[in-house]
């Protein structure tokens, strides 16, 4: 039905679920989202793989659900990945023009990239994405394409994300055991911008917050650019740890009842009020305090918030926030969680819509979609970039081959 | 980078005109002085040491010095190295005039036996009286050797180091993890011998090079003279377009360098490059950047060179003198943590050695048990976290008081000192109530 290079699937095996998202690039290059499939992931733990097998079964019951819904067979995916191993900075490269007449050309733009993405790194890191910022003319910043100016000094600055070799391998391994090709990896973070932001918002500049299971990762655009990032492996998942050991019940009724009963706020009603809790035969087990559950809940995320804030606070991003905060990810589900994230980074926060793409609109505009959401839509700009160069691989093969047939 | 702490002196003795000796003691000596004779080293003169005759009439050097007398009947010391001391003691003048009027003095040595452990620190204090800086390239017996040759040998190795300027011991242990199961004995001693030429080269190949950044004489003789501590090194090689970053690579993972933890430990670090002609700055900075991240705490001097038969190979050699074991136990913890040490480049240094006075003393005669236990500790130096010794820590007890559920088995979040993975009302101490 479809030939393999329309498909593009994104794959996140995230520390609470696995989820593939298919989408389908049509011939004008919008993109569509045709199938999705989930699965309960077990094998994740900080957002990484802790117990292979049962991370590949989970990996195979989405893939197969993907397939069916969208009646493909999935060759290759886009991975997501992110871990406490990874890290975010940027790094500057310099190059002096050397022609006489001053005028950047394009071989010195790729010059000054080339030596902003040398990188020493120690043996074990791998590099997951040097992503190119604004260019510097003579220390004249803000500059987007340098071709044609003229100038003695070109530096540019990239965004690099790296990662420990070693366990974003186990990532990869897990996805190659079911005989499907990693496309590349990417970053969850900026997976979730991608599917989140318009163009506008990272002009402005903006906050992508993306609360999952096992990690938050967070990316700050601004000016169009990339400007930070940062994983903090404390998530979901922590919220449920913490309610377990405050209020003394299992993990997975702890699960339950941040589910039900979670918010961020401790309002008068909730103080002092309990909630029984009943077996499987309905008779009452245990009460809880609702304030305590409210109170650990939100001084866990009120926490999260704040080591993100601290972290760009230091890294000087906090002023370039200009359209906001946006959240997604698992954690943007619990109850008034934007007011709680407003109250301690001190600016507009708003839970993020993945309104940038097409198709299933209702069934995908779930905060915890938008990482495989917008691994697809990574996907979809490799695609195309990638169909444009073998476009024109194939016109000089064909006009090669029809000068043989000629002769 | 370069600390240049006598310059003064540097400009008075010309390092392209400094007369070295390498001195062979005992039959493992001179059988790394052979392997050095063979490859050659220009301007390097060799005497071979020992008292017995046979291993010395084999031996190939310009000069050599039989310690005999009529008690031996020509049949060495037996191992004993009061012997070997006492004859090395009686021949004094003889071996002091080969001794005159020499900058550089290798002793070449396998400790343990008699000839070797005997006479070297006898010969390191005569060649140090006659103004040369004194280092010693030694190795130290396998442990199967037995206990008894261990002993000596680290009593050697205490006189020897007391004596010289500086002492670079390579514990023959070390090369097992060098070699495989199918490695013959010969091999092995070869490559213990290889490694000790290694050193001999590398150190002769920084003093009378033409450096690209030179290193003088006078900084080499700073950083040895009086650290009577221990001293590694370790080659390595590396050819092709990531040369740089390979030879970092093995460097950091040279069996001498306990993987890269003695650098860290490290007090002082000399570091020398060795390339072709084709050698970048940028390699050099390369290295040398790896090199400073490492050993943050120590004095580094580097330098540079270029060596025509070197094409497309780079070689690193690398000498790190850590803190005395001794020094740091006795030594005054004013000393020692003033930071003084960085300025002046200068050891906190124990009571038994005087830093003005030229003359060493031998090792002083310590109750047995007491020298034991010393040598116990020396011999453990390499391995054992130096640092610890003048901040005292206290160990944290495997106690956990709150269970961190779910999070218990996998690797915690720790952030600024604080883990993550304990609920945070509990770190916070709010009272559920």
């Amino acid at each position: 039905m479809f030939n393999a290079s329309s498909i593009i699937v994104g794959l996140e095996i995230g520390t609470s679920k696995v989820c593939a998202v298919v989408g389908e690039l049509g011939a004008d290059g919008a993109l569509n989202i045709v199938g999705l499939g989930q699965s309960r992931s077990r094998g994740v733990r900080k957002g990484e793989i802790a117990d292979a097998p049962a991370a590949e079964e989970d990996v195979r019951h989405a893939i197969v659900e993907a397939e069916q819904m969208a009646d493909a067979e999935i060759r290759s995916v886009y991975l997501g990945v992110t871990g406490a191993h990874l890290r975010g900075f940027n790094n500057r490269g310099v190059h002096p023009v050397v022609s006489t007449d001053r005028e950047i050309s394009e071989d010195d733009v790729q010059d000054v990239i080339k030596n902003a993405k040398a990188i020493n790194l120690p043996a074990q890191n791998h590099v997951i994405h040097a992503i190119r910022q604004h260019f510097l003319v003579d220390g004249q910043d803000g500059i987007t394409n340098p071709v044609g100016m003229l100038g003695s000094r070109i530096e540019v600055d990239v965004h690099v994300v790296h990662g420990n070799l070693n366990r974003l391998q186990n990532a990869i391994r897990t996805v190659k055991g079911l005989q499907l090709e990693v496309d590349d990896i990417v970053f969850n973070g900026l997976a979730s911008s991608l599917a989140l932001l318009t163009n506008e918002q990272k002009e402005l500049g903006s906050l992508v917050i993306d609360i999952g299971g096992g990690t938050t990762n967070y990316v700050v655009y601004a000016n169009g650019i990339i400007k930070h990032t940062g994983v903090l492996a404390v998530g979901g998942d922590h919220v449920s740890n913490d309610l377990a050991y405050g209020l003394k019940v299992p993990l997975s009724r702890a699960e339950q009842l941040k589910l039900e009963h979670g918010a961020n706020f401790l309002d008068e009603a909730a103080k002092g009020q309990t909630i029984t809790l009943s077996s499987d035969l309905g008779l009452p087990l245990k009460t809880v305090n609702l304030g305590h559950l409210r109170r650990i809940m939100a001084l866990r995320l009120e926490e999260i918030f704040q080591l993100v804030g601290q972290d760009l606070e230091q890294a000087g991003a906090l002023d370039y926030l200009r359209a906001g905060v946006f959240l997604c990810g698992g954690g943007a589900r619990i109850p008034q969680i934007a007011q709680l994230a407003e109250q301690v980074l001190q600016m507009p926060v708003s839970l993020g819509k993945t309104n940038s793409i097409s198709g299933l609109k209702s069934a995908l505009d779930q905060p915890e979609f938008a990482t495989a959401i917008g691994l697809v839509k990574f996907g979809s700009f490799h695609q195309r970039k990638r169909a444009a160069k073998s476009f024109m691989a194939d016109g000089i093969k064909s006009t090669l081959s029809q000068l043989f047939r000629r002769g | 980078m370069t600390t240049n702490l006598q310059n003064d002196a540097g400009a008075e003795t010309p390092i392209k005109r400094i007369s070295i000796k390498v001195f062979g003691v005992g039959g493992a000596g001179i059988n790394v002085l052979e392997l050095m004779l063979k490859e050659g080293l220009p301007g390097v003169g060799f005497v071979a040491v020992n008292t017995d005759p046979q291993s010395l009439a084999a031996s190939s050097a310009s000069d050599k010095v039989q310690l005999e007398t009529q008690l031996l009947r020509g049949l060495g010391t037996g191992g004993d190295p009061d012997l070997g001391r006492a004859l090395a003691e009686e021949q004094l003048p003889r071996l002091k005039s080969l001794c005159e009027g020499v900058d550089v003095i290798f002793i070449l040595a396998g400790l343990g036996g008699g000839a070797g452990t005997g006479i070297s620190p006898v010969l390191a204090r005569v060649a140090k009286e006659a103004g040369a800086l004194v280092l010693g390239f030694v190795t130290t017996p396998f442990a199967c050797e037995g206990a008894r040759r261990q002993r000596l040998a680290q009593h050697g190795l205490a006189e020897l180091k007391s004596a010289a300027d500086g002492v670079i011991s390579l514990p023959n242990q070390k090369v097992f993890k060098m070699i495989d199961e199918n490695t013959s004995v010969l091999e092995t001693f070869k490559i213990t011998h290889d490694f000790l030429a290694a050193g001999v080269r590398g150190v002769w190949r920084l003093l009378l090079r033409q450096g690209l950044i030179d290193i003088h004489f006078a900084d080499l003789a700073a950083l040895l003279r009086d650290r009577h501590g221990q001293s590694c090194f370790a080659v390595a090689e590396a050819m092709g377009p990531t040369r740089s970053r390979e030879v970092m690579d093995k460097l950091l993972a040279h069996p001498m360098l306990d993987g890269g933890q003695m650098l860290g430990e490290a007090e002082a670090v000399l570091v020398s490059l060795i390339g072709g002609p084709d050698l970048t700055m940028a390699e050099v900075n390369r290295v040398m950047e790896q090199v400073n991240r490492q050993c943050e705490h120590a004095q580094v001097i580097m330098g540079a060179a270029i060596d025509e038969s070197f094409n497309e190979r780079l070689a690193v050699t690398l000498i790190a003198s850590c803190k005395g074991v001794e020094a740091a136990a006795t030594g005054e913890t004013g000393a020692a943590g003033s930071g003084e040490e960085f300025v002046t480049g200068l050891l906190p240094r124990s009571g038994q050695s005087r830093r003005s006075s030229r003359f060493a003393a031998p090792a002083p005669e310590l109750p047995p048990d007491q020298r034991q236990q010393t040598l116990a500790r020396q011999g453990r130096g390499g391995s054992r976290p130096l640092k610890g010794a003048s901040a005292l820590r206290q160990g944290q007890l495997p106690l956990e008081l709150v269970s961190k559920g779910r999070f218990d088995k996998s690797e915690p979040t720790i952030h600024k000192g604080e883990d993550l993975d304990v609920p945070t009302y509990i770190r916070r101490g709010v009272a559920l109530n």
